[in-house]
């Protein structure tokens, strides 16, 4: 094991770098992405509140290997034969965050969705009494109360990203889990290569776990 | 009724219809300037749902509401610039929970740019001293009493300065020793010349404050006019029906 960690450990650190890097991208990607949608999904109009749905829907209804297959192989081919563009590429760290992204993002439409909807209805009704617009509503008044709802969801929702980046090995990302084969390759010592790749991960999202906690406890006790 | 100049509200042939259930079923009415008229009937009657509409918080099914010469079912109308004269007061106060009284009476003229930062400040401190809670202005809404939650939510109306005060049942959630301090407060505002439409089960602040009765049953307005006239002598069988089970 310390052979291991001696011969493999800036290799196995630098994954893990990679591996934060895709995460923190798809997360910043994924609440944007849930915004948006979580906002159509709420909304009255009925295009919006359709298109949402879809997305949510396809997006949740399809294994992100799978997700991942599609756009890291699929994509580029169909842009290089079907429009000609013959040097378009994507990178696995482009393709990988497009991909979690998505995945993480139709999740995140779910969690602001059911967080804006356990805002009472009188408080935008109150607003919208004193002449306030519907989205002056919703950004003063609806989506602060709702955000201290959501915040557990979401914090639940980024760790789970956090593990969902070691299935974008398959596309060859030099992530952790990626280099954790590699590591079992080259000493034939699955036990120990696994074992130190599973605490490295338990260590860092327990790190973000008590981060968050804390965060939470501010926003909870902040009013 | 008095000369066209000075009415404030005109509802014509108002209908609404929550998908096939009809609840208001041509509704006509005019509010004159300086006029407190009081909304009674049986739960149903479509009294809250008639308020709601005159800001539009319901959209009419049909029929035209002018509120102030504006026709707010048109769809051209800027609905939110007649909303800020027309102040709500609701049945659950409302007031938004994520914020302290100050901020909850000064967050729409503040964002909607109608006072300063600062004149909002200090008017919602005049009309905080006005109800009463002058010494609350930091307080959360989860630290008030209901009745001053409900002092709180007529104060933040005010604050818009409106010509018209609409209150939807204000001191139903209400535990019986607090109705009083909330009918205070509105009484003190009928004296000083709002328009005002009140619902409400209370027909004692009807018959003290009102200078107009309306019952409503059933979606039509079976009776109105003076309290000593629709409380004191209905002639219609379902106001008298109505008022020997409330009085």
């Amino acid at each position: 094991m310390v052979m291991i960690i001696q011969t493999y450990g800036t290799m196995l650190l630098k994954a893990m770098g990679h591996t934060l890097l895709l995460c923190l991208l798809s997360l910043v990607f994924a609440s944007i992405i849930g915004m948006i949608f979580g906002l159509m999904n709420v909304g009255h109009n009925r295009v919006l509140n359709f298109i949402g749905t879809v997305y949510v829907d396809a997006v949740r209804g399809v294994p992100l290997i799978v997700l991942a297959y599609f756009i890291y192989f699929g994509i580029p081919t169909a842009i290089q034969q079907g429009l000609g563009f013959t040097s378009f590429r994507l990178g696995p760290l482009q393709a990988g965050t497009i991909a979690l992204s998505m995945n993480c993002g139709a999740y995140m439409a779910e969690i602001v969705r059911a967080g804006i909807q356990s805002v009472d209805r009188g408080q935008m009704e109150a607003g919208r009494s004193l002449g306030l617009s519907y989205g002056a509503g919703m950004a003063l008044i609806v989506i602060p109360q709702a955000i201290r709802t959501m915040i557990p969801s979401i914090i639940n929702q980024f760790i789970i990203t956090l593990k969902d980046t070691s299935i974008l090995s398959v596309i060859g990302f030099p992530e952790l889990t990626n280099v954790g084969k590699t590591v079992m390759g080259n000493t034939f010592k699955p036990l120990q290569a696994w074992a130190i790749v599973g605490i490295m991960y338990l260590i860092v999202i327990t790190i973000l776990s008590k981060v968050s906690k804390q965060i939470e406890r501010r926003i909870n006790r902040g009013r | 009724m008095a000369d066209n100049t000075d009415v404030k509200i005109s509802v014509k042939n108002l209908k609404k219809n929550f998908g096939s259930l009809e609840v208001l079923k041509d509704i006509n009415i005019e509010v004159t300037e300086g006029e407190v008229v009081v909304l009674i009937g049986p739960s149903g009657s479509g009294k809250s749902t008639l308020l709601r509409c005159l800001n539009q918080l319901e959209k009419a099914t049909s029929g035209k509401i002018v509120i102030d010469g504006y026709d707010v079912t048109d769809k051209h109308t800027d609905i939110n610039k007649v909303r800020e004269n027309i102040g709500m007061v609701f049945q659950h106060f409302n007031l938004f929970n994520h914020l302290n009284v100050l901020k909850n009476m000064t967050l729409a003229p503040v964002h909607l740019k109608t006072l300063s930062k600062e004149e909002a400040k200090s008017k919602a401190m005049q009309l905080l001293d006005r109800v009463g809670l002058a010494d609350r202005a930091e307080a959360y809404p989860s630290q008030l009493s209901g009745g001053q939650k409900q002092r709180v939510a007529i104060a933040r109306a005010l604050e818009m300065n409106p010509d018209i005060m609409l209150f939807d049942e204000p001191t139903s959630a209400l535990d019986p020793e607090m109705v009083g301090e909330v009918l205070a407060v509105m009484k003190e505002l009928a004296r000083d010349g709002m328009t005002m439409i009140v619902v409400t089960h209370e027909i004692g602040f009807a018959r003290e404050v009102a200078s107009r009765v309306i019952f409503m049953e059933g979606g039509y307005i079976v009776e109105e006019g003076t309290p000593e006239e629709v409380l004191d002598n209905p002639k219609e069988p379902r106001t008298i029906d109505f008022l020997s089970k409330v009085l």
